[in-house]
């Protein structure tokens, strides 16, 4: 897809974004917003995904054939929600539903309502990248050569067990495994460094021996160009970890470079001074 | 009272081994993960006949459970194993979230649970895990009690589609249940039938339940002795047919009293046919390091409790 087409399209998210979020006033807009280019570069260009014969998006859970991705920090929910259902996996209208009784479409995101497209419960963070790799070594027992993609927070690299994930996957040589670190370092209580410093990701991994790449995660050129050298650096022995910049809060201008949007749903004023700055391109649901 | 006997003294962890190495010939969708205890496992047949099928994770239980989700997707049918404390306590976030909630077909097979562990001590001895497991929405939890029920119990595991936390143990016990058994997950089994009081047990305590009957029959008591071995889902039916002929129970397990399978047999009697429970269990404690036999016998986990409680839940039935 052209770069200018999938800004069009991650403008629509970010409103689907906002609008989620206001419905129910609740949810977490900063760090879907900052993640929005990657996902539409993801489902919209970089990954082969199943449809049938009319075109239509067909999703079973086993995922043979085609790429797959997990969302570890699955707070960042509205984001997975909108460019699922926009790539055709669930009706676009059942974004209304999102954190209200009876919906498939969970404050976090799970199997367990069979909405389709998730093939995992996230939210209790720090277990994404493990799952990812059992995906990935199930995909290598099953000779099927497509990638697995895995998104974590920055915040999340606090937890023990990613550690523990990424010191398995260069030595069991997971290399059908795209990591990405969602670098807009902020977490609930204030600026990462301050909370807990994680200082140099990248030189962590390499020294756990992953391929360590960066993206400008808010630059869609950047990210089309460096989802497709991933996919080039895949099956040479080493997992792929993306150091995404991102900016929190991404497209919206005052809720960017801040915690404070981390968890917090905008009011009536502020969701119309947010869809001001988000052009509808496809459509409001 | 039906005659038991016994020609050998096997670990249940070593018919985890044979049910994985069956497995291995049979069922190329079964893959094994462990956290640097394959000795203890009894995996080295299944490793040494299908290399490409096990994942060594290294003494990382959290990652090995987020794994074993993951390679559910994409059909495996993945056992994660190592002791009871790391597969259960240690994960249990992991296993509620990846496992359970996402209704992944994981089976948690844990060794070394409860006392018998023996001198390793407390920190190892799990007494908690049944109870951390069958709360767990959609698990399925099964104590076998002998080298054969866990070999078959292994088998039939990997035939169910769904999450599945199998327990088992470290010490060498007398093995009595057929080799040929067929394993049916929520189905107990009738040891003995009896009129005079019903003993429910799991696991090791089987064989203790076993001797306690022989020494009640002594003193004229028929007791009943089934082998729950799937806690959950409870065999309801049985639970309740029994009690309805005997008028009182007795709940034998290696475990703790609260959360064990003795609650969850209470929950059935105290609202379908209320008769008198008496629970052979630990009783709010940790254990201590110990040979397995000194440990059951200072911890009221043997034949010699359970009689002292038969005779107890029936006194309180004549009351």
């Amino acid at each position: 897809m052209e770069i200018s087409e999938l800004q069009k399209v991650a403008s629509q998210v970010r409103r689907d974004i906002v609008r989620q979020v206001h419905a129910c006033q609740s949810g977490h807009p900063g760090g879907s917003l900052g993640c929005t280019d990657l996902l539409v570069g993801l489902y919209f260009d970089q990954m082969t995904l199943k449809s049938d014969e009319s075109g239509k998006r067909v999703f079973d859970m086993n995922g043979t054939g085609e790429d797959l991705f997990f969302l570890s920090n699955g707070h960042i929910s509205p984001v997975f929600y909108s460019v699922l259902a926009r790539s055709g996996y669930f009706p676009v209208a059942e974004l209304a539903t999102f954190r209200k009784l009876n919906s498939r479409l969970q404050g976090h995101p799970t199997t367990h309502e069979h909405l389709e497209g998730i093939r995992i419960a996230s939210g209790s963070l720090g277990q994404g990248l493990s799952v990812s790799i059992g995906a990935a070594q199930a995909k290598k027992l099953n000779n099927d050569n497509s990638l697995v993609f895995c998104l974590m927070g920055d915040g999340e690299q606090n937890e023990g067990q990613v550690w523990e994930a990424a010191m398995y996957a260069p030595h069991h040589k997971v290399d059908n495994l795209v990591a990405f670190i969602d670098l807009n370092g902020q977490q609930i209580d204030g600026p990462t460094e301050k909370v807990m410093n994680n200082r140099d990701l990248g030189a962590k991994y390499e020294a756990f021996g992953w391929k360590v790449i960066t993206m400008q995660g808010n630059d869609m050129a950047d990210v089309v160009s460096v989802l497709n050298q991933a996919r080039e650096l895949s099956g040479n022995g080493q997992p792929i970890m993306v150091l995404m910049y991102t900016e929190m809060g991404a497209g919206v201008d005052f809720m960017m470079g801040s915690h404070k949007w981390h968890g917090v749903a905008p009011n009536d004023e502020q969701l119309a001074a947010a869809l001001a700055q988000l052009p509808e391109t496809l459509g409001d649901y | 009272m039906k005659k038991y006997t016994f020609t050998e003294k096997k670990d249940t962890r070593s018919g985890f081994g044979a049910g994985m190495q069956v497995l291995g010939q049979t069922n190329p969708n079964v893959v094994a993960l462990c956290a640097d205890l394959i000795g203890s496992l009894k995996l080295d047949a299944f490793i040494k006949e299908n290399p490409e099928r096990f994942f060594q994770t290294g003494i990382a239980e959290a990652n090995m459970v987020g794994i074993a989700a993951g390679l559910t997707i994409g059909g495996k049918i993945p056992f994660a194993t190592t002791f009871a404390n790391f597969g259960t306590g240690r994960v249990y976030d992991q296993i509620r979230q990846s496992v359970a909630y996402s209704n992944k077909n994981v089976k948690i097979a844990c060794s070394h649970a409860g006392l018998t562990l023996g001198e390793d001590g407390a920190t190892h001895q799990i007494l908690e895990d049944i109870g951390l497991m069958k709360m767990l929405p959609g698990m399925t939890v099964i104590n076998p009690c002998d080298f054969n029920q866990t070999k078959a119990a292994t088998i039939a595991v990997a035939e169910y589609e769904g999450p599945v936390y199998l327990r088992f143990g470290r010490p060498v016990v007398p093995v009595f249940t057929p080799a040929d058994q067929k394993f049916e997950i929520g189905k107990a089994w009738m040891v003995n039938e009896g009129t005079d009081v019903s003993i429910f047990a799991t696991g090791h305590l089987v064989w203790e339940a076993i001797q306690a009957g022989e020494i009640l029959a002594e003193k004229g008591i028929n007791a009943e002795i089934i082998n729950i071995h799937t806690i959950k889902p409870l065999d309801v039916e049985a639970v309740l047919a029994s009690v309805k002929k005997t008028g009182c129970a007795v709940s034998a397990e290696e475990h703790q009293v609260n959360g064990g399978l003795g609650d969850s047999i209470a929950q059935v009697l105290v609202q379908h046919h209320y008769v008198p429970l008496e629970y052979v269990g630990v009783n709010d404690s940790f254990g201590e390091s110990g040979t397995p036999a000194q440990l059951m016998e200072k911890y009221g986990l043997n034949a010699a409790s359970i009689v002292e409680k038969a005779l107890k839940a029936i006194e309180r039935k004549n009351a």
